[in-house]
C-alpha cells in the first residue's frame, strides 16, 4: 500500500470524507461514477411514469403536488449528475451512456402507470423503498454525493406523505377506489421489493462498496427494514400485500415474506421490462429536440461575449 | 451533433441576510445571467435563499490537496494565537 | 346579480392561468435541459397556483359551483373561457417560448391594472401574481433573444411559433362582454387601453430578437365566448379525465 492509498484508507477508518480533489483509487472513482450516474438517470427516467399522470391528476391539489413531486426528481437528477462531474465526467458523457443503454437506471420505472392509484402507490411504496436507501447514502464516504444525498432526503420526505395521502383517500373512497388501490399495490409491490438489487449473495458490487463506506447497508437488510415498516401501512389502509407467505416471526422480531421473482428482475434489468424502450426513447427524443436549443443559447451567448470584448 | 455543451457554475447561496453565502451546487448554463437565473430556479424553490453568487466552475482557484501538510499543518500548532494560551487570574470574571 | 359576474370573471381569469399550466404540465419531463425543465415547471406551478386563487374566490361568490375542482374539472367545453392562445399545443421549444412571450407581456400589464381593482379579493390575486409574472417575462423574453439570434436555425425556428400565434394575440386586448361589464363596475382594467403599449413591447423585442413582424390579417379568434380551437377538446379530455369516469369520487 502506498502513502496515496495509506491516507485515502486512513479517511474511510476515521470516518472522515473523500473529497473531490483528494487521491482515490481509480475503482473506487468509477465505483462512485457508475453508481451515481445510475441515480441520476433513475430520476430522471422516474420523472416519466408519474409524469404521464400530470395532465390527468384528479383535482387541483394533486395536479400541483405531483407536479411538484416530478419536478423535484429533475432537481434532484440535476444534484446527482453534479455529484458525478466532481468525479471529472460530464454530463453529457453521462446522458450519452443512459442514452445508448451501457449505463443502467432503477429498473422499477419500466413498469407502467395504468390508473392514477399507481401514482400513490409509487409515492408510497417506491419512494418509501428509495428513502431507505438514501438516508445510508446521505453517510457515504465521498462528500459531494453524501452532501447531494442529504439534500434529497430533506427534499423527499414530502414524496412518500403525498404518495401515501393519496393511497388514503382511495382506500376510504369508492369501491371502484379501493379496487383500483388494490390493483396498485398487488402490481407494484413486488417490484419496490426488487429495487433494493439483489441477495447479498448475488449482488456483484456490493462488498466492495460496503468496504469502501459507499454503502452502510446490505441490500437484504434495506428490503427487510422495508417491508417491517411498510406492512403496517398497508394494513392501516386495508389493503392486502399480495403474498401468502407474509408473516410477522416473533422470533426474528422480523416480518418473513415469501421469494422475490428473480427471473422477471433479471429480465427486466437487461431490457425487457413492460416499458424498457419506451421509457428509453422518450429521454433520447427530448435530448435531441432540445439540441438547437442549448445550440442556440451557446451561440447567443458567445456572440455577445464577442460583442462586449470588441467595444 | 452539438458544438459545444453548457459550461458547469457553482452556486452559493445566502439563506438569510446576516449569513455567508454557502455553496449549495452546481448547474449548467450558456451564460451568467442564464446561471442566476437557472441557480433562483433549481435551488431556491423551497425559500432556500435570498441571495445567490455564481460563478463559473473553471474559475475557482484551489489549492493541491497534496500539499495540504505544508500548506495547513504549520498553523495547528501555534496554540498561542487562542485565547486559552494565556492564564487569568481566576478572581477576573468578565475578560 | 354582480356577485355572480365577479365570480363568472374570476372564472375567466383562472381559466387562462389553469390552460397554461396545464399545457406546460404536459412538458415537466421532456425539456430540453434539466435547468430548462425545472424553470418551466417553476411557470407551471405558479399558474396552477393562480388558478386555484381565482377558482376559490369564484366558489366561495357562486351559487353554481361548491369548490375549485367543479370549477376546473366539471365544466362543458365552451364554459371555459380563455383566450385561445393559452391552450394552442406546445409544438418546439419555440412554439412554447413563443406562446408563454407572448401571454406573459399582457399578463403583467393586466395584473399592473387589476391591482388598482375595487374587487379587494382580485387585486391581492393580483398582487401576489405580478411577482411571479415578472420573472415569467424575464424568462420568455431572454429566450425570445437567445432563439432569435442564438442559431440561424433557431432563428427559423422562432420566426415560424410567431407567425402562427400572432394572429392570436388581438383577443387577449380585446374585451368580452363580460370584461367590459366588469370595467363598467371598476373591477377589471379597460383591455383596449393596454393595447398599443402591448404590441409596442412585444414588436421592440421581436426587432431586438431579429425576428420578422408578420402581416395584422384578418382573425377571428373568441376563446373569451366559448369558442375554441380543435385542440381543446383533447386537452380537456385529459384534464377531466378521471372527474368524468369516477363521478363524486373523493381524491
Amino acid at each position: 500500500m502506498d502513502k496515496f492509498e495509506q491516507a485515502f484508507q486512513n479517511k474511510l477508518d476515521n470516518e472522515e470524507k473523500i473529497e473531490p480533489k483528494d487521491w482515490m483509487p481509480e475503482k473506487y472513482r468509477k465505483t462512485l461514477i457508475r453508481q451515481i450516474s445510475q441515480h441520476a438517470h433513475s430520476e430522471i427516467v422516474g420523472m416519466l411514469p408519474e409524469g404521464n399522470w400530470i395532465t390527468r391528476a384528479p383535482s387541483m391539489r394533486r395536479k400541483i403536488g405531483l407536479l411538484a413531486k416530478v419536478q423535484d426528481e429533475a432537481g434532484h437528477g440535476l444534484y446527482l449528475y453534479s455529484a458525478a462531474e466532481t468525479l471529472g465526467i460530464d454530463r453529457a458523457e453521462l446522458f450519452d451512456q443512459l442514452h445508448s443503454g451501457i449505463a443502467k437506471y432503477s429498473s422499477i420505472f419500466n413498469y407502467p402507470t395504468i390508473s392514477w392509484s399507481d401514482i400513490g402507490a409509487i409515492g408510497w411504496l417506491v419512494d418509501g423503498a428509495a428513502i431507505m436507501n438514501q438516508v445510508m447514502l446521505t453517510r457515504a464516504s465521498y462528500g459531494p454525493y453524501a452532501r447531494a444525498m442529504v439534500r434529497i432526503c430533506k427534499e423527499e420526505s414530502f414524496h412518500q406523505r403525498q404518495g401515501y395521502e393519496m393511497m388514503v383517500s382511495l382506500a376510504n373512497g369508492t369501491e371502484e377506489q379501493k379496487e383500483m388501490a388494490q390493483d396498485s399495490l398487488n402490481r407494484w409491490w413486488w417490484p419496490s421489493l426488487m429495487m433494493f438489487g439483489p441477495s447479498n449473495a448475488e449482488s456483484t458490487h456490493s462488498a466492495q462498496s460496503m468496504a469502501w463506506k459507499i454503502k452502510r447497508k446490505s441490500n437484504d437488510d434495506l428490503r427487510q427494514q422495508f417491508v417491517d415498516v411498510t406492512v403496517p401501512q398497508a394494513e392501516y389502509l386495508g389493503l392486502k400485500i399480495p403474498d401468502d407467505k407474509l408473516k410477522w416471526n416473533e422470533e426474528r422480531g422480523h416480518y418473513d415474506f415469501g421469494e422475490i421473482n428473480w427471473d422477471e428482475f433479471w429480465e427486466v434489468v437487461k431490457g425487457n421490462g413492460p416499458c424498457n424502450k419506451e421509457r428509453l426513447e422518450t429521454r433520447v427524443k427530448a435530448h435531441e429536440n432540445g439540441a438547437w436549443v442549448r445550440e442556440a443559447a451557446m451561440a447567443y451567448s458567445e456572440k455577445l461575449n464577442t460583442a462586449v470584448n470588441h467595444k | 451533433m452539438e458544438k459545444k455543451n453548457w459550461p458547469l457554475w457553482e452556486v452559493f447561496l445566502r439563506s438569510r441576510s446576516g449569513l455567508h453565502h454557502v455553496h449549495a451546487g452546481s448547474l449548467h448554463a450558456a451564460d451568467s445571467e442564464m446561471a442566476l437565473n437557472n441557480a433562483r430556479d433549481v435551488y431556491t424553490r423551497r425559500n432556500e435563499g435570498v441571495s445567490i453568487w455564481v460563478i463559473e466552475s473553471k474559475n475557482i482557484i484551489a489549492n493541491d490537496p497534496s500539499e495540504s501538510e505544508s500548506f495547513f499543518e504549520p498553523a495547528s500548532d501555534k496554540i498561542y494565537r487562542h485565547p486559552t494560551f494565556y492564564e487569568m487570574p481566576n478572581e477576573l470574571k468578565h475578560i | 346579480m354582480l356577485k355572480q359576474k365577479i365570480s363568472a370573471y374570476s372564472i375567466l381569469l383562472g381559466d387562462q392561468s389553469l390552460i397554461l399550466g396545464q399545457r406546460l404540465g404536459e412538458l415537466c419531463g421532456h425539456g430540453p435541459i434539466l435547468e430548462v425543465d425545472i424553470a418551466m415547471t417553476n411557470i407551471a406551478l405558479d399558474l396552477l397556483g393562480q388558478a386555484r386563487l381565482y377558482y376559490q374566490l369564484a366558489a366561495e361568490l357562486s351559487d353554481t359551483y361548491e369548490d375549485e375542482d367543479q370549477i376546473a374539472f366539471l365544466r362543458r367545453e365552451k364554459d371555459y373561457n380563455n383566450c385561445v392562445l393559452v391552450e394552442m399545443p406546445n409544438g418546439d421549444f419555440g412554439d412554447t417560448i413563443v406562446r408563454q412571450y407572448l401571454f406573459d407581456v399582457y399578463h403583467l400589464m393586466f395584473l399592473n391594472q387589476l391591482k388598482e381593482s375595487n374587487e379587494k379579493r382580485l387585486k391581492a390575486i393580483a398582487e401576489k401574481s405580478i411577482k411571479e409574472v415578472r420573472y415569467h417575462l424575464n424568462f420568455s423574453g431572454d429566450w425570445i433573444l437567445r432563439l432569435g439570434k442564438g442559431t440561424e436555425v433557431s432563428n427559423q425556428k422562432i420566426q415560424k411559433a410567431v407567425d402562427t400565434l400572432w394572429p392570436y394575440t388581438k383577443e387577449l386586448v380585446q374585451s368580452s362582454e363580460l370584461e367590459t361589464e366588469m370595467h363598467g363596475f371598476g373591477i377589471a382594467p379597460n383591455l383596449a387601453d393596454l393595447e398599443d403599449e402591448y404590441y409596442r413591447q412585444v414588436k421592440s423585442k421581436f426587432a431586438e430578437a431579429e425576428i420578422k413582424l408578420p402581416e395584422d390579417k384578418w382573425s377571428q379568434i373568441q376563446g373569451k365566448k366559448g369558442l375554441h380551437s380543435e385542440h381543446f377538446g383533447y386537452l380537456l379530455s385529459d384534464l377531466q379525465y378521471l372527474q368524468r369516469s369516477y363521478p363524486n369520487s373523493k381524491w
